[in-house]
């Protein structure tokens, strides 16, 4: 392991299709900055994303894991982040509970027509997870040491 | 192993400019199910797509990876392209390396590094990609316009002409909109009702139309081409058959001092009414909340006068369902509430009016019957300041009703309005503050350089701080002249603010119902804002109007028109075909526990009892769930409820995320 | 009891109610009984036991039986009506086919605890009110009843039987005042770091034996995500820290809001890992954020998860909670 080289986080962003991609898009349109830390993987909706999903990430190595959904109220499917919600709060409260670093974790609602929200969350979003370092909390560490 | 083809676009140096795509594609070459990976500068373009397509015969590729822009913006474009060359449209994911990398990145490296990590997941994605086929489903040859506003009319009778039934649901008690409301139209000048009424009287005849006035959305389920919406038809008291509009219940009323909402509550009404005179349809109807008769059980005079018989005091409330293929939102807009802008003095002084109000005054069927005269005194005013502006462009709003953008038709109406002043009453003096006159548009500027050279109307640059009622009746307006730098007092008659419009209050439950987007402002978002300007995101829904965001009169019935092409271009086709990335179940890991269907949106999933008594023994008859693929739309919360792991979604399979995430996280 | 429940049994049986008793066993010792389904009377005679150590849910064992032909008849203790209700409500088990001769409990006693308390070498067991009287190799040795009781019977949420179709004796009552959730906010009040450590050392001794997922009523799957290598989590073994803890998180996830708090997964683990810890986290965070729930309180309720309010918390609550 480089010592002096910068900690550059592994970060997978589950966007929903309708709102979140599309407000992604659109902070590439606006040609807005964050850092290329941040993977973004397409679901349909927010309530595709399983907590296995997230917790296959950190398993593999991730240091943060962020789930991206129309805003409440706003879900293209009515309801799905609704349930993407509860179980979120409760997975993440878990994690919490296990005293893995709850910073690691979080939902954000962000809409198609919110491409600055996106920039801005992300890059928050990573400068918190780059101030917590790498996840050793929440590893396979047979998976580290390729 | 699949063999797996690899494109990576340039798109021109959008990509190229940021992202290494020569380093891009060598690298992904190199992955072991990658068979060919080449780059090329727009491989949206014919050449582009003929490389791939070339590619897919001679290398006899199974999967596709296209890196280049988002998918929202040519997935379907390449899967036609793959389809074409012979490969299941569904062999194929996208890697989103503008929109989310080039674009995003200023690092050449990085974005060079994310852009492969992002390909090695698409590959990861699509060698686990299943070809899928599309169903289909049928069309019900019948549209919904919501709104009868401009916006609707125009919609519905453009629908209507194609030759399929529309219907319009309208939650006053006629069409007409604000049209109706107002004097004459800018840049020409023709009076409103002359060019809106025919347009109304056409709706009513027209047999293809059907008007549900008084009536409100309820419910919206069902998709694309199969739409099931309950219409609540309010009760209006009155026989809409059989009344037939001679007013003689709305003279005869004995409750006669109801704010009139035609007139803003400038003058009054009976609780017996019709909206205005050329109201469509022409039937009266009785408020609920004012008639005595409804109220207390007594009077019964309009009944009595009624020669039709239309009159109804039993008449409840109906809700009809009806089946439409495709939905058009026109809900239209309404000025904000500006009470709180306490420093225009707005609720303290008669004399100070909105632009709306404003329009009924100089309108023939308003308060003063169209002539120019002061509320408080009815004396004609000598000095108005137009106020623009109020509420529009205000970011970090103090007054909690203000919105950031441009009500974009304010510039124009107000100089209307000046104009008229100075051309009916040449004695007026005429003043308009604004922070900028915004006047694109054909035969817009010409028509503000009358206002101002032709007509002399004061154009001041600065905004209006305080409006102070006197005690002699004048208004003393403080202003402040940012041109002359100086500090301004005018004594006015009259002060006419130019409110900000905003999305009508019933467009957010009804974008909740229609599962269609709206941006933080409650306008509806449109499915591209320059490519798809007239569609909603959700499928089969349309905006036209207003609702998507502020319009002037010509805009409006613009859009109206290109949403009712797109809409009879939806009704022509007899079958749609459904979206294959839908919801399934393994029925050997099902435990028929109901927690799916608990949460699908689309009662998409029922269950049956099936034998299995070969196959396990012990459990023989089990309950498991069976998912409808023509209801289902794929959003997969299923797939997440399902303890079993039974449920999973097509397209987008835990088996395909998992993929993704390994692959992202290597 | 044990009597009772036999000679009702055997009546059912004879008059042609039902076709099979679920009931209990013992093993080879008199403290691990075990299910074990009587097909006549004679059988009952010969095997059928109830005593302070027959702590065993039945109600997963009519997953299966209630398919068969004719009644089950099932002794369920309070604990056991709750998951009977959750898998009714879950439409696993047949009501029409299923018997329930509710039994009052007064707790079930923990063999660890027994011994500790210097009842060696235990070969029966009997119960006067509160004390105990164990017969051992060496004697008999009386205890105080309370001193030895299983975990989850120390803080009994309930000792009402919420279904039945007969019951044996007076039904009990809800105990709204237990203190089950005390442990788990003691774990909130640590640190972060303290957390982690405690359950590090808790889950690193998990032995991946899948006693605490064979035992539990809700994980009733016909097929378990960790068996199935299409979920992506399929497992046997826990090869590091990783997927010791992926194990619990995924299968009390898998049970939150179907969890009914019977505290089998504790009773049964080996390793003496407070597994029910886990489970009433989510049970005290759900009647945290959606209002007081309890799995299996009535069938056909509506678990939290498949559920929501359009003014539910953000998950952001997580951040802003009081726990360090």
């Amino acid at each position: 392991m480089q010592v002096n080289q910068e900690f550059k986080p592994k970060i997978v962003a589950f966007c929903c299709n309708w709102c979140s991609y599309a407000g992604a898009d659109l902070a590439g349109t606006n040609r807005s900055n964050y850092p290329a830390d941040v993977k973004i993987i397409r679901v349909p909706c927010s309530c595709r994303v399983n907590p296995l999903f997230i917790l296959r990430a950190f398993q593999r190595g991730a240091d943060g894991v962020i789930l991206c959904g129309c805003h409440p109220g706003d879900c293209h499917y009515t309801t799905g982040n609704y349930y993407a919600r509860r179980r979120m709060t409760l997975l993440f409260s878990m994690l919490d509970y296990l005293g893995i670093e709850k910073e690691r974790t979080r939902v954000e609602w962000v809409s198609a027509a919110e491409g600055a929200k996106f920039a801005a969350t992300m890059n928050e979003f990573v400068a918190t997870v780059k101030a917590l370092g790498e996840n050793k909390r929440l590893e396979d560490l047979r998976c580290k040491t390729q | 192993m699949r063999r797996i083809g690899v494109f990576v676009c340039h798109c021109g140096t959008n990509i190229a400019a940021t992202v290494d795509v020569k380093t891009v594609a060598k690298t992904l070459g190199k992955e072991p199910a990658v068979v060919y990976a080449t780059d090329y500068p727009y491989m949206c373009s014919e050449a582009g797509q003929n490389i791939i397509k070339d590619a897919i015969k001679e290398y006899q590729l199974e999967g596709v990876v296209v890196c280049s822009c988002s998918p929202r913006m040519h997935e379907a474009t390449f899967r036609k392209m793959v389809a074409a060359a012979g490969l299941n449209p569904y062999m194929l994911e996208i890697a989103n390396i503008r929109e989310q990398c080039s674009w995003i990145h200023k690092d050449m490296q990085q974005a060079t590094i994310k852009a492969i990590v992002l390909g090695r997941a698409a590959i990861a994605k699509v060698l686990l990609n299943a070809p899928l086929t599309a169903g289909e489903s049928p069309v019900i040859k019948r549209a919904l316009v919501i709104g009868g506003g401009i916006a609707g009319i125009q919609t519905a009778l453009d629908i209507a002409d194609a030759g399929y039934p529309v219907d319009i649901v309208e939650k006053e008690p006629t069409i007409g909109g604000k049209m109706t409301q107002i004097d004459k139209t800018f840049p020409t000048l023709d009076c409103s009702s002359c060019i809106l009424t025919p347009k109304m009287v056409e709706c009513s005849q027209n047999e293809n139309i059907t008007i549900y006035s008084y009536s409100e959305i309820e419910a919206v389920t069902g998709f694309v081409g199969n739409f099931s919406v309950k219409i609540r038809r309010k009760a209006r008291y009155v026989d809409e058959d059989k009344c037939t509009g001679c007013g003689l219940c709305t003279e005869k009323c004995p409750v006669k001092n109801i704010p009139d909402a035609y007139n803003l509550g400038l003058s009054n009404r009976h609780a017996a009414y019709i909206p205005f005179a050329q109201a469509i349809p022409n039937v009266a109807l009785l408020d609920s909340e004012h008639c005595i008769k409804l109220i207390k059980g007594k009077c019964g005079l309009c009944s009595k006068v009624c020669s039709a018989g239309a009159i109804d005091y039993e008449q409840t409330e109906k809700t009809i369902e009806q089946q439409y293929g495709a939905i058009v939102v026109a809900t239209g807009y309404n000025p904000i509430n500006i009470d709180g802008y306490d420093e225009f003095a707005y609720s303290q002084s008669k004399d100070v009016l909105t632009s709306l109000e404003f329009e009924r005054i100089l309108k023939a069927d308003g308060p003063t019957e169209g002539h120019l005269q002061r509320l408080s005194d009815g004396k004609q005013p000598k000095a108005l300041v137009f106020v623009q502006c109020v509420g529009s462009r205000e970011s970090g709003s103090t007054h909690g009703c203000g919105k950031e953008y441009c009500s974009k038709i304010c510039c124009m109406y107000t100089a209307k309005h000046a104009m008229l002043c100075r051309e009916k009453y040449p004695d007026t003096d005429v003043y308009v503050f604004y922070i900028d006159v915004r006047t694109p548009g054909k035969n817009y500027d010409e028509f503000y350089r009358r206002a101002v050279e032709q007509y002399g109307v004061h154009y001041i640059k600065g905004m209006v701080g305080k409006v102070a009622p006197q005690a002699d009746g004048t208004l003393d307006v403080q202003a402040s002249d940012l041109i002359a730098n100086e500090q301004l007092h005018i004594k006015a008659d009259m002060v006419v603010l130019a409110a900000a419009i905003e999305a009508d209050k019933t467009a957010r439950p009804l974008a909740t119902m229609l599962t269609a987007s709206m941006d933080t402002n409650d306008f509806f978002t449109e499915a591209h804002a320059k490519l798809r300007p007239v569609e909603s995101p959700t499928a089969g829904v349309f905006l036209s109007g207003a609702c998507q965001g502020p319009k002037d009169i010509p805009d409006t019935v613009a859009q109206a028109g290109a949403a009712a092409s797109k809409v009879i271009g939806l009704l022509a086709k007899d079958k749609l075909s459904c979206n294959p990335c839908t919801a399934h179940s393994d029925e050997l890991k099902c435990n028929g526990c109901s927690s799916c269907a608990n949460v699908c949106p689309y009662g998409a999933i029922t269950y049956e009892d099936k034998d299995f008594s070969r196959r396990r023994d012990g459990s023989l008859i089990r309950r498991v769930a069976c998912v409808n693929g023509a209801v289902c739309q794929g959003c997969g919360a299923c797939t997440v409820a399902c303890p079993s792991g039974a449920m999973d979604l097509k397209g987008f399979a835990t088996s395909q995320i998992m993929a993704e995430v390994d692959a992202i996280c290597k | 009891m044990q009597d009772t429940m036999k000679k009702r049994a055997s009546e059912l049986l004879a008059d042609g109610t039902i076709a099979r008793v679920l009931g209990w066993k013992n093993g080879e010792f008199v403290y691990d009984p075990t299910p074990a389904v009587f097909d006549s009377a004679e059988e009952l005679e010969e095997g059928f036991v109830y005593h302070d150590f027959c702590g065993n849910n039945l109600s997963k064992y009519l997953i299966k039986l209630s398919r068969l032909e004719g009644k089950t008849l099932v002794f369920l203790k309070p604990c056991d009506s709750y998951s009977f209700n959750q898998l009714l409500t879950e439409h696993r088990i047949i009501r029409e086919n299923v018997y329930i001769i509710g039994i009052p409990c007064d707790g079930k006693l923990d063999p660890d605890f027994v011994r500790a308390s210097g009842a060696e070498g235990i070969l029966g067991i009997t119960t006067d009110g509160d004390t105990i009287v164990v017969d051992t190799m060496y004697g008999n040795v009386t205890l105080q009843k309370n001193a030895c009781l299983l975990e989850r019977c120390r803080n009994c949420k309930s000792h009402q039987v919420m279904v039945y179709d007969e019951i044996l004796g007076e039904n009990g009552e809800i105990n709204e005042a237990c203190g089950r959730f005390d442990e788990v906010e003691k774990l909130e009040s640590m640190t972060s770091d303290e957390r982690y450590a405690f359950w590090r050392n808790e889950l690193s001794r998990c032995i991946r034996c899948n006693a605490c997922r064979n035992i539990c009523p809700a994980c009733s799957c016909e097929m378990c995500v960790f068996d199935n290598p299409a979920s992506g989590v399929s497992q046997k073994a826990a090869a590091d820290s990783f997927e010791e803890n992926m194990f619990h998180i995924i299968r009390a996830f898998h049970v939150a809001g179907r969890c009914t708090d019977c505290g089998e997964c504790s009773r049964v683990c080996p390793q003496h890992i407070p597994l029910h810890l886990l489970n009433r986290k989510f049970i005290k965070d759900i009647n945290t954020f959606y209002g007081e729930y309890q799995a299996g309180a009535e069938a056909g309720s509506r678990s939290p998860l498949v559920n929501f309010t359009q003014d539910d918390c953000e998950p952001n609550i997580v951040c802003k909670g009081g726990s360090k």
